[in-house]
């Protein structure tokens, strides 16, 4: 593969720049995303070289961010909002419920709302309370979001700069554990001509069972794909969380008749859960089995010394597909 | 419990008695031009009636529920009339006076109350965002549009300025600090209108503030002033200098305007159930349009023709109101599916096909869907 090697919070950090280029109306905003670069340097370099006004460090409130953001947004900015982490997006959860997923449909669409929310998500990196969780569902459960989340490099350098340019407000999670995962990252072209955000992709062909993964655990499932030395495995990385590509899905359940579903988020209401209920639907007489949901616990995200049990693994991924053979 | 810290009386910046004096203040050049003080009149007098009748069409079932803004008059037509074209208001949404000044249509402001829309007109037309019902919500947003109003340059003698209005309740919502907040540290050109109506619901001014609203300011960094809410005048001098202030980037104000809600808090209330009719009419005796018109007859700026006119076009816009609400259509059925995103949506565009093909299938069947 050509291009250059980044690690995924370089990529996005790469993405970020170039759509700030290309924009004048793109703004970076946060705690701590200007002198520091944020938290995980990801806005690293961005306030050196374009400045206070565009790189704004805000006040130590989530609210306000996006309270200001969606003002920002309907006086012709862009503005990408980074949540310093995943456990505090919270307060800043009505602002993003009740008003940015909301503006467009009420005001019949005069109002457009493109701003991006960036967060930090996921565990695995033996944090503190607070700073591992997985809070995709509330978001795809809001109408008026688009959720994306990315599991290479290349994905963060291209789905930030379509986030970006999308007209709809875009919840951006980014799997925090992948950071410093490296790749080459392909920066020829332009965000029309690189893979739609919208579309999952299948990242290893397979036969016998379709495991469907997304962020951070993409890594995990393909690494369980290869250990199984018995069953071909097709793992689909789903990038859009909102929303999915069924299409994609249907297609691959239909070859396979074996459905897994992983993430790290707890399980029930989760999104496995959805897409557990959509499969049912559409692929009824092609099952061989019920889809199998291999997630977080339905507990509150454990001290980092547990973190190995709750998180799933090659292994309970690996028996939830011996699951899916028992039928 | 005792209150140990012994506060002097708040100042209230008034221009006009309840009499209907004109007293100057040395601060807030104001001058009183007749024609300009008769179109604040007659400012009142309509909203006032386009409010009561927004009231009536609730009660005959044509609106779901209606604010209403009586007793606010004053407070909104004199902080509305101090805005430049080019300025933005973000209202809560008590602020039909302000719609007015910004032009919208009684029949667009009354379509969210009718059930027929949850927006009803276009904010970039009258530089007047939509009403936000979760309070305190519009001050971070008025906020942030104030701080891309200073990114894009616009700030200067002739800038853009924004407003923000918002109740005495919300002044306890955490957004309304952090947007005090944002704005303070970024200097934004922003004037947070609090209209004081004395009541949250049910809950009283002491129940939300310890310290008087206006006061708030100067622990933000940025100045606070209370301001007769009663007194179209001052309303208007005080927010006028305001706006200035902050068009020329010199940042934020809180202006706390000191009014009374005289009637319940939205048709669903009933404000027998916590407050007392010595109350109201301690306030009816402060009433905006009264006092105006103690003003205009004291200097004889007008006399009984004019307020004849005014009451005559005041009756035609009540029959406007009517016939505009009652003219209101209901939206489609798939309306529901509109907008939601501005590009395709995989799994919305399933539901509204599925849908459609539901409703379908009632046509020309006995009792069909809409
Ligand atoms: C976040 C939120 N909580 C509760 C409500 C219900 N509510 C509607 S109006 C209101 C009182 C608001 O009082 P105030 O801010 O003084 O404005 P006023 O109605 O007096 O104009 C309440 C509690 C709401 N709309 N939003
Ligand atoms: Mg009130």
């Amino acid at each position: 593969m050509s291009g250059t090697e980044l690690t995924l919070g370089k990529a996005i950090n790469a993405g970020l720049r170039r759509a700030m280029e290309n924009d004048p109306k793109v703004l970076v905003m946060g705690e701590d995303v200007g002198r520091l670069g944020g938290v995980f340097r990801v806005t690293d370099g961005l306030y050196k070289d374009f400045g206070a006004d565009r790189v704004i460090d805000t006040p130590l409130a989530e609210s306000g961010i996006i309270g200001t953001a969606i003002g920002l947004a309907l006086r012709g900015y862009r503005p990408v909002c980074e949540i310093q982490f995943d456990g505090f997006f919270f307060p800043a959860a009505d602002q993003t419920f009740t008003q940015l997923a909301k503006l467009r449909a009420r005001s019949e669409g005069r109002l457009s709302l493109p701003v991006v929310i960036r967060i930090p998500y996921g565990g695995g990196i033996g944090a503190v309370e607070h700073h591992s969780e997985s809070p995709e569902a509330y978001f795809t459960h809001t109408a008026g979001l688009r959720v994306v989340t990315v599991a290479t490099p290349e994905d963060a350098y291209w789905m930030i700069q379509q986030a970006i340019a999308c007209p709809d407000p875009v919840v951006f999670l980014e799997p925090k554990r992948r950071y410093w995962d490296k790749a080459p990252v392909r920066t020829d072209g332009s965000v029309d001509t690189a893979t739609p955000m919208g579309e999952a992709r299948i990242v290893r062909p397979g036969t016998d069972v379709t495991l469907v993964a997304y962020g951070p655990m993409v890594k995990v499932a393909l690494h369980a794909a290869e250990a199984d030395t018995e069953r071909s495995i097709e793992v689909i990385d789903l990038r859009s969380l909102s929303p999915v590509d069924y299409d994609t899905v249907y297609e691959s359940v239909r070859r396979t008749g074996r459905l897994v579903v992983t993430h790290e988020a707890p399980v029930t209401s989760g999104l496995g859960a959805e897409i557990a209920a959509r499969v049912t639907e559409a692929c009824f007489y092609h099952l061989e089995a019920p889809v199998i949901r291999v997630g977080g616990f339905d507990t509150p995200y454990p001290p980092s010394r547990l973190e190995e049990y709750y998180l799933p693994d090659l292994d309970r991924v690996l028996d939830g597909v011996d699951r899916t053979f028992a039928y | 419990m005792s209150d140990s810290t012994v506060r002097e009386e708040p100042e209230l910046i008034q221009l006009l008695t309840p009499d209907g004096e004109y007293v100057p203040h040395p601060d807030y050049p104001f001058e009183p031009a007749t024609a300009q003080v008769r179109d604040l009149y007659r400012d009142l007098v309509l909203v006032r009636r386009l409010d009561a009748e927004a009231v009536a069409l609730q009660r005959q079932g044509e609106l779901g529920l209606w604010a209403s803004l009586l007793g606010q008059e004053a407070a909104q037509i004199g902080s509305a009339r101090a805005l430049e074209p080019q300025d933005m208001a973000f209202p809560s949404y008590r602020e039909h006076g302000v719609a007015w000044c910004r032009g919208v249509r009684p029949r667009d402001l009354l379509a969210m109350f009718r059930g027929v829309t949850n927006g009803g007109w276009d904010p970039y037309e009258h530089n007047f965002h939509l009403y936000t019902i979760v309070i305190g919500s519009q001050t971070l947003h008025a906020t942030g549009y104030a701080m891309g109003v200073q990114r894009d340059g616009a700030l200067g003698e002739d800038g853009t300025a924004v407003i923000t209005y918002f109740g005495d309740g919300a002044t306890s919502q955490g957004d309304t600090n952090e947007a005090f907040n944002y704005a303070a540290v970024n200097n934004a050109p922003v004037v947070f209108f609090c209209q004081n109506n004395q009541w949250a619901i049910s809950e009283p001014n002491d129940r939300q503030s310890k310290a008087p609203i206006y006061q708030r300011a100067a622990g933000f960094g940025f100045p606070g002033i209370r301001v007769d809410g009663n007194d179209v005048f001052a309303c208007l001098a005080v927010t006028r200098k305001a706006l200035q202030h902050a068009r020329e980037g010199q940042g934020p104000t809180l202006i706390e305007a000191f009014t009374y809600r005289m009637g319940a808090h939205t048709t669903s209330d009933d404000p027998t159930r916590y407050r007392t009719s010595a109350e109201i009419e301690e306030w009816r005796r402060k009433d905006p349009i009264a006092r105006l018109r103690a003003y205009l007859v004291r200097e004889g700026k007008a006399d009984d023709g004019f307020f004849d006119a005014v009451e005559a076009e005041a009756e035609k816009l009540g029959e406007q109101v009517r016939a505009e609400c009652r003219a209101l259509p209901d939206p489609a059925p798939l309306d529901i599916f509109r907008e939601v995103y501005a590009e395709p949506h995989r799994e919305l565009d399933r539901q509204r096909a599925e849908f459609a093909d539901y409703l379908a299938s009632f046509e020309g069947a006995e009792g069909a869907a809409r």
